[in-house]
């Protein structure tokens, strides 16, 4: 049985079921409110969810048993007393201490946690940049969304954020440098690209588990790879097969490092599958080329927006498990790493993100 | 002291009651013994500058209030979120 943990605009379903049949809905939470992300974080199998109320703001919330009670973390806040307030909830990641875990967020931060999510810290590194009065926010936001640690170190750690690139750390946090040499930012004018290092529009990074110095980003307008844990990134977007290098999602295959997808759409004004056709693009030669895995997804008239968090994986290798979900409700499925595909889910409310538990 | 007026989920956050009598010169003041009173509510109505969420109402009687609106001991507030959203 697999869980599925489905952020929408209107609440979280808890959607379980096997791979190739449709998923019933197990549980819902927080209806009516925009549920931005929710995870299961396999150490302790607890559950955690960022919610963004219209009303009263963001939160993270932490439950053992998604149809009980969910209770409210503390501290995912900013300093008091500031002329910022707290936007949203981008992503939350365990990190490599019994324990600890990560949160980001908009406008540009990153809070730490230490008691498996109960209470959250500002990092306040991050926080004081000497930049940050000149970052931008993405057409999302000022968006933290990748956090990528280094399995069995904590003190190294990627993460990016839309507009502001991204940005590495050796010593847990305590100082931060930029990585973003070979990033080509098509949007900025040419002329200016080399005086502006900041405002790098990283729409999605993910770390390789078992060669945690390979990493793979989809840029806003671009897909890159990098060999040398995110310091130097080259580009694999650019006539290698794929439709489009514009998209958001992007899953890596935990038992190859060469292996890694992305859901294309057309281009930053046409943010929807490309050609009408919704298409999980595959690299098995560490994006050397790209191959399309569409089969049994729909294939005409079908312009669907997949959003940066709405991709998902379980398992690996070959067996890996693949879901997606799109602004139209749908939540797509693959029980053979892509190969083929089932609807898991219809009549969704949009689809913000998409994890298996 | 002026009485404050909480619906759900606001008013669970408080404790389970849907109305309070606070201490405070301004709303802002008075928002902010709500949160000294219930921690609970702390960052649902106020953000962390100090300013009402930009969809909550607080209403001074019958008239629209901020935080720098003032608020005499026999005055009556009600916390409301706002029509809004889709």
């Amino acid at each position: 049985m697999t869980e599925l943990l489905v952020g929408t605009k209107k609440g979280l379903f808890a959607l379980r079921g096997e791979p190739g049949g449709t998923f019933d809905i197990a549980a819902r939470a927080f209806a009516g409110e925009p549920v931005e992300f929710a995870m299961r974080d396999p150490r302790t199998g607890r559950y955690y969810a960022s919610v963004t109320s219209a009303f009263y703001g963001p939160k993270i919330f932490v439950t053992d048993d998604p149809a009980g009670e969910w209770e409210q973390a503390d501290g995912a806040t900013l300093p008091e007393g500031g002329d910022v307030a707290l936007k949203r909830i981008w992503t939350i990641v365990p990190g490599e201490e019994d324990g600890l875990l990560y949160a980001g967020g908009d406008p540009g931060v990153l809070f730490e946690s230490r008691d498996a999510g109960r209470s959250w810290e500002l990092n306040m590194p991050f926080w004081e940049q000497p930049t940050r009065p000149d970052w931008n926010p993405g057409a999302g936001g000022m968006c933290l969304h990748s956090i990528a640690t280094w399995p069995g170190d904590p003190s190294r750690l990627a993460m990016a954020i839309s507009a502001v690139g991204v940005w590495l750390s050796d010593d847990a946090g305590r100082t931060w440098r930029h990585g973003n040499q070979g990033l080509v930012p098509r949007y900025i004018p040419e002329e200016e690209r080399e005086a502006d290092t900041i405002t790098l529009c990283v729409h999605n990074l993910h770390r390789h588990p078992t060669s945690p110095e390979r990493l793979f980003m989809q840029f806003h307008g671009g897909v890159y790879r990098s060999d040398d844990a995110g310091e130097t990134w080259i580009d694999i977007g650019t006539d290698t097969g794929l439709p489009s290098d514009f998209g958001f999602p992007m899953v890596v295959d935990p038992d190859d490092p060469d292996n890694a997808y992305v859901i294309p759409l057309t281009a930053d004004l046409d943010r929807v599958t490309p050609d009408g056709r919704v298409r999980v693009y595959e690299t098995r030669d560490a994006g050397a080329s790209w191959a399309a895995r569409g089969d049994g997804l729909p294939g005409e008239d079908a312009y669907l927006t997949i959003l940066r968090q709405a991709f998902g994986r379980s398992g690996a290798g070959s067996n890996m498990e693949l879901y997606f979900g799109a602004t139209s409700g749908d939540v797509f499925g693959s029980g053979d790493a892509g190969g083929t595909w089932f609807t898991a889910a219809k009549h969704l409310p949009p689809v913000y993100s998409v994890r298996v538990a | 002291m002026a009485v404050v007026r909480l619906r759900a989920p606001l008013s669970e956050l408080a404790g389970g009651r849907r109305e309070l009598e606070l201490e405070g010169a301004t709303v802002g003041e008075v928002l902010r013994a709500l949160e000294r009173e219930h921690p609970a509510v702390a960052g649902w109505i106020l953000d962390e500058r100090g300013q009402i969420r930009e969809h909550i109402n607080v209403f001074v009687n019958r008239e629209y209030g901020r935080e720098e609106t003032a608020v005499g001991p026999d005055d009556r507030l009600h916390v409301l979120p706002a029509i809004s959203g889709g």
